[in-house]
């Protein structure tokens, strides 16, 4: 086979995940129906329209991210999903319950069903580990023997069974949020809310929080509703994302497809995070405007979808006999898909140029051309 | 100093305990719900009841504001009500209790008010009613607060109580005054503020090390 031939089949696979029609309105463990929340104004301070025009529905079993920068209207999001807030307008429905219509001891009750862990673990310092964990069950009014078994299955379940008789001043921050984690589960609540859960964290320890997640999500079938200023955290995680910004949801979907085809501002900026799509400056201080006799033309070339970005070089040098210099690159995955960025220089000068940036056209990579090098 | 001088402080000594210790234990069990209300009630918490909270805040503020020595002699009737008479230490509760209650109440409400917002937050996710709030997490929370707060209250009711000897209180104030000032014994004013000193030290000593017991927040093993 050669070079031609593969490269027919690699394109004649579907290079669009196939996405069933509509899967966020299928099983709904929260739906969010027409909902806004304002804040009144109270003495010196003016009212504020928090969240807008929020319908959406978050699927059982899922994990959904909801990303959005500080003061976007996560945490009041968050707070109307477990009842500590109430809509202005609309419903929020929980696991088939309109939850913005309980009060007192029935919103206690349901309350009960909805776990949530904090940026700051919120763990009360008079409290050992276990005594933390048991906190939700004696609420509840579970007994002595029950709530002792339950925690430390728990403790086990948060791998930090040691940890039992310590104190949160004892603990480290990852420690903390395993402890948060392992309260938030206490009486096996159908839906995890996790508001900026990792944010206090460093990444090692971000990292094997989210991992404590997934296998929770996986294994207890729990919904996690992920609250988050960090885009590496929806990556890592979440299958389904909303974006919001300035108390609207600007995009929602997979997670895949939002973040490979981003439409809205500020999800390109958060992506623009994680890919690092700005041009080293390195290179920038050697770049010229003209071209240099001898040197190279220099293309940027956006890698999005399931297409082989990763390849492109390889392909060039085949295909077109080009030496390309790899001057910068930055390929992640997410959900499945690549997105990134290369920056390639090629040399040979303007024919060469225009004949890369054409065969690269016709792949469907979006390209642009930055300058020269020497 | 001769014996009987010796045994007149000794017993004065006892009735400033009595007197201290009994209304100290009042003006707690009032204080200390007072307190806590006053934490809780404003627009917003856990049982906000702004209006309440404050015609309270007045109340403690009027009380707190009136120097006690006027405050002994205004509520003499009030405490001829309660005590059946206005002489002696155990009338002498009366005042001590209605001027500590509102200043304990004071002290506990700054260290409830201590307790991260963050975690009635939190016990309110879980399901929690207001009292578990109040009886899980406020107070075990701000336990070490209290405790120092109480301290505080007991240092002062050991002050007042001298206080209300002017008024036929009995204890060591009285004493001081009546041999110390008027008889003009001054070894026995000396013999009365040693043990005032000593008292307040060992309340202070005693209630630093317990608030420290209780803190959990720094402590490592």
């Amino acid at each position: 086979m050669n070079a031609h031939q593969s490269l027919a089949v690699a394109r004649a696979i579907p290079s669009v995940p196939t996405i069933s029609a509509s899967p966020v309105e299928q099983d709904a463990m929260v739906r969010f129906e027409a909902v806004s929340k304002v804040y009144p104004a109270y003495r010196d301070k003016p009212g504020v329209q928090a969240l807008q025009h929020i319908d959406f529905a978050i699927p059982r079993g899922s994990i959904t991210g909801v990303i959005g920068r500080s003061g976007a209207g996560k945490s009041s999001l968050v707070r109307l999903i477990n009842g500590l807030e109430k809509p202005t307008t609309g419903r929020v429905v929980v696991d088939g319950r309109d939850i913005s219509s309980l009060v007192g001891r029935e919103l206690r009750l349901a309350q009960r069903s909805i776990g949530m862990i904090f940026q700051h673990f919120n763990l009360l310092s008079s409290r050992t580990a276990a005594d933390n964990i048991a906190l939700p069950l004696e609420i509840a009014g579970w007994s002595k023997a029950d709530v002792a078994v339950r925690v430390s299955e728990l403790l086990d379940l948060v791998g930090i069974a040691d940890k039992h008789d310590r104190y949160p001043s004892e603990l480290s921050g990852g420690q903390k949020q395993r402890v948060g984690i392992a309260r938030a589960l206490a009486t096996r609540p159908n839906v995890l809310l996790s508001d900026e859960a990792t944010s206090a964290l460093d990444p090692q320890t971000t990292r094997a929080i989210l991992d404590l997640l997934a296998n929770i999500n996986r294994e207890l079938g729990v919904t996690v509703v992920l609250i988050t200023h960090e885009i590496s955290v929806v990556r890592q995680l979440a299958k389904e994302v909303v974006v919001i910004d300035a108390g609207n949801i600007v995009e929602r979907g997979h997670v895949a497809d939002i973040f490979t085809r981003p439409k809205h501002p500020i999800t390109q900026s958060f992506l623009a995070e994680v890919l690092g799509d700005n041009i080293p400056v390195s290179l920038t201080s050697r770049l010229a405007p003209q071209p240099i006799p001898g040197g190279r033309a220099v293309i940027r070339v956006q890698v999005r979808g399931t297409d082989a970005g990763d390849t492109i070089v390889a392909r060039l040098a085949r295909e077109l006999a080009v030496d390309v210099a790899l001057l910068s690159a930055r390929i992640d995955e997410i959900g499945g898909q690549h997105v990134g960025s290369l920056i390639i220089g090629i040399p040979g000068g303007e024919v060469t140029a225009r004949q890369v940036l054409t065969y690269l056209s016709q792949q469907q990579f979006p390209v642009e051309r930055l300058g020269y090098v020497a | 100093m001769s014996r009987e001088l010796i045994n007149l402080i000794i017993e004065a000594t006892g009735e400033s305990l009595f007197m201290v210790s009994v209304a100290a234990l009042l003006a707690t069990l009032f204080g200390l719900p007072i307190g806590i209300f006053l934490a809780t009630s404003r627009k917003g918490e856990l049982f906000a009841a702004p209006a309440v909270n404050a015609v309270l805040g007045i109340i403690v503020n009027a009380t707190r504001s009136t120097p006690f020595i006027i405050l002994v002699v205004a509520i003499i009737p009030f405490t001829r009500l309660v005590a059946g008479t206005s002489i002696g230490s155990g009338a002498a509760i009366v005042p001590l209790t209605i001027a500590a209650a509102p200043f304990i109440a004071r002290l506990v409400e700054a260290a409830i008010r201590e307790v991260d917002a963050g975690l009635i937050e939190t016990a309110s996710s879980f399901g929690a009613s207001p009292l578990q709030i109040v009886f899980k997490v406020l107070i075990p929370e701000a336990l070490p607060g209290l405790v120092m707060a109480l301290t505080l209250a007991v240092v002062s009711l050991l002050g007042y109580s001298a206080m209300v000897g002017a008024v036929g209180g009995g204890g060591l104030g009285d004493l001081g005054i009546r041999y110390g000032y008027q008889r003009f014994m001054p070894e026995m004013m000396l013999a009365v503020v040693l043990v005032l000193i000593v008292l307040v030290q060992t309340v202070q000593t005693a209630g630093d090390y317990l608030a420290r017991r209780v803190n959990r927040r720094l402590r490592h093993r």
